[in-house]
């Protein structure tokens, strides 16, 4: 099943004198639990790319169709409800609120999304043991490794129940081990409940993981290929 | 949750947060001992100078208050007195008749007030027996004078001794009396004491040669409340043309103006130091906004619609406009109560620049809430205008952006 179609899609950036031409007519389709990676060099377009498709950034032309849903079309307000309801977000660092502990974090997405106190709790340590983070439901983020963070984050993507996942250079910040742990989690989420994961990556390794790995340059698709 | 996020947010730093409720506690503090100190002083000696002598509403011939001359009085209308006291809140009505003289011993002489009284009635109602400081009140039919400890000084007399009072009567008789002195008051009006001789009213209105007439009837009211209205129904009983009705503002205009003028003053200080704080809170919130930049953007990213995050920076910067308030509260309080109860006298050079001005050497500390409340409401303000920064700026939030911080 097709959820997200990206047609023709191009952003440029202004800045002074200067256009960026950062992402250049990308078509694109992605299938309801796909695990897929898009890489390429720094400055090739990735963040500008899975920031449209998450309704981060407008695009300069073209469109993004989610679910039958032409995202173009939306309001701000609209949007951000859009997101809250139909996109789960991991970013690179500082995904948390530092104020909240890790459960109240996985909650607090659900608090937007109107979820009685007792469904919140439940399934925001459901989603951390998931994660390997039973233990530290009450640590704030200041108290938890970079790995740690992480996984509350992809714990906090899931508990809205979105569609997909986007994450953007989510191991850029971690040591190798913290992140294979996390691959492997999204892996397994992938694999056991059907979660379709879009990501970037610089690494190897994480690429290695993928089963679908669109290689981007200059803000082009350069390959497009299905293990 | 909101609520929970905000109050933890606003201890995320909390030397920042302690400084800035520190400074609107502080410029709190000052302001309500200063207003506090100001209104209840100057409330004291206006309500002195009321409850004492001049009555809250004073009835006259009309342009007396203008022209003060003994020719400028008005029958006394003991039926018409009788018709005031039945308007609502009106304590007691007190007739006066009230003039200039030359008061002389032989030895010295100097220009004093004369003011005729009705022994009791007088003192059911501005209590002028307890000002009595040596010798005896007056009865009521009293041929003796008593006079203020101030002008006894100067003229260098003391009970039992005489007193000739000389002046200009009504149409120009002349006026001369010889009158025993039988008490000398001690009023909270250095400059009553200074010149005040009370006779009877009949004597008075005998010396003057007015007969059965009066200056003012002096009107003493139950409690502050509504002047302006009682003021009305009074005018309603009169013929215009013929009394002048004054409130106590109108009648002490001088001294409203000096307390005017002083609390002008002092505003300006308060608002310049208010500006200061406001400067302060702004800038804690900026920074603050600032520092969030990146936090913010991830919030609307996951889904946080704008209006709930503007409400969370809201509820942080009105708690710690909450917080410099109970703490400017609670210490400034019990200070005020304190202080209501306890009047504080001055001495020496202070006390002279009360008693220079008139008034008695006296702090009072108000604690009436409508000065409070004011502060509060400026406390606020300062919060409400300040939040509009991070509000406004949260509006043209653009995610992708944010977050590239
Ligand atoms: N807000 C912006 N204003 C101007 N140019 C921008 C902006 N954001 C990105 N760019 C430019 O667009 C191009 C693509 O940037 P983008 O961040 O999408 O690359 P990326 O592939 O994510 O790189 P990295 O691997 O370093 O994260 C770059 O040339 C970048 O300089
Ligand atoms: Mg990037």
């Amino acid at each position: 099943m097709k959820i997200i179609e990206v047609k023709n899609l191009n952003k440029i950036y202004h800045e002074g004198e200067i256009n960026v031409h950062a992402v250049r007519g990308i078509d694109l389709v992605i299938e309801q639990g796909e695990f897929t990676a898009i890489v390429g060099p720094s400055g090739s377009g990735k963040t500008t790319l899975l920031n449209m498709i998450g309704g981060l950034d407008n695009p300069t032309e073209g469109e993004i169709v989610i679910d039958e849903i032409n995202i173009g079309n939306l309001k701000s307000s609209q949007l951000t409800d859009f997101r809250m309801k139909n996109i789960g977000f991991v970013f690179q660092a500082y995904n948390l609120i530092p104020v909240l502990t890790a459960k109240e974090n996985v909650e607090f997405i659900m608090h937007l999304q109107g979820k009685s106190k007792k469904e919140r709790a439940d399934r925001a340590i459901q989603l951390l043991e998931e994660v390997g983070l039973g233990e530290r439901v009450n640590s704030r983020p200041s108290k938890l490794s970079g790995g740690q963070q992480q996984r509350v984050a992809v714990a906090r993507a899931l508990a809205s129940k979105p569609k997909f996942i986007l994450a953007d250079e989510p191991t850029a910040n971690l040591d190798s081990e913290s992140t294979a742990n996390l691959l492997d989690i999204m892996e397994k989420l992938n694999r056991e409940e059907n979660i379709t994961f879009i990501f970037s990556t610089h690494d190897a390794r994480v690429v290695n993981k993928a089963r679908r790995v669109i290689t981007i340059d200059d803000g082009k698709i350069m390959s497009d290929i299905t293990k | 949750m909101i609520l929970t996020v905000a109050w933890r947010n606003i201890w995320r730093n909390k030397r920042r947060t302690l400084i800035t409720a520190a400074s609107i506690f502080f410029a709190l503090f000052f302001a309500l001992m200063m207003r506090s100190l100001q209104i209840g002083t100057f409330d004291k000696i206006a309500n002195d100078i009321v409850s004492s002598y001049t009555g809250h509403i004073q009835i006259h011939q009309e342009g007396y208050w203008d022209n003060q001359s003994i020719n400028n009085v008005f029958d006394r209308d003991e039926k018409l007195e009788q018709e005031i006291l039945k308007v609502k809140n009106i304590k007691a009505i007190v007739p006066r008749l009230e003039s200039f003289a030359l008061a002389s011993t032989g030895e010295n002489t100097k220009g004093c007030r004369v003011s005729g009284i009705i022994p009791d009635v007088e003192n059911k109602t501005t209590k002028l027996k307890n000002t009595v400081v040596e010798g005896n009140y007056l009865t009521n039919n009293d041929q003796g004078a008593i006079i203020g400890d101030g002008l006894a000084k100067y003229l260098n007399i003391s009970i039992g001794d005489t007193i000739v009072l000389i002046g200009q009567g009504y149409h120009a008789y002349s006026a001369a009396g010889k009158y025993a002195v039988r008490g000398i008051v001690h009023t909270s009006s250095p400059e009553l004491n200074n010149n005040i001789v009370y006779l009877t009213l009949s004597n008075t209105q005998e010396l003057y040669s007015t007969e059965n007439r009066l200056t003012a009837i002096s009107i003493i009211l139950n409690d502050n409340g509504d002047i302006t209205k009682i003021k009305k129904k009074i005018l309603k009983l009169l013929d215009e043309n013929i009394y002048e009705v004054m409130a106590w503002d109108e009648l002490l205009f001088e001294l409203k103006q000096l307390i005017d003028s002083k609390q002008d003053s002092s505003t300006i200080m308060l608002g310049l130091l208010y500006m200061i704080v406001g400067f302060g809170v702004f800038g804690t919130i900026v920074m603050m906004t600032s520092e969030r930049w990146r936090e913010f953007g991830l919030l609307v990213s996951i889904g946080m619609k704008k209006i709930k995050l503007m409400l969370i920076v809201f509820i942080e910067t009105l708690l710690i406009g909450f917080l410099g308030i109970v703490f400017g509260f609670a210490i400034s309080l019990p200070i005020i109560f304190h202080f209501n109860k306890n009047h504080i006298n001055l001495t020496g050079d202070a006390a002279k620049a009360y008693t220079d001005l008139g008034f008695d050497p006296v702090m009072v500390f108000s604690n009436n809430p409508d000065f409070m409340i004011s502060q509060i409401y400026i406390v606020i303000f300062i919060v409400l205008i300040s939040v509009l920064y991070p509000i406004l700026k949260l509006t043209r939030l653009k995610p992708a952006e944010a977050l590239k911080k």
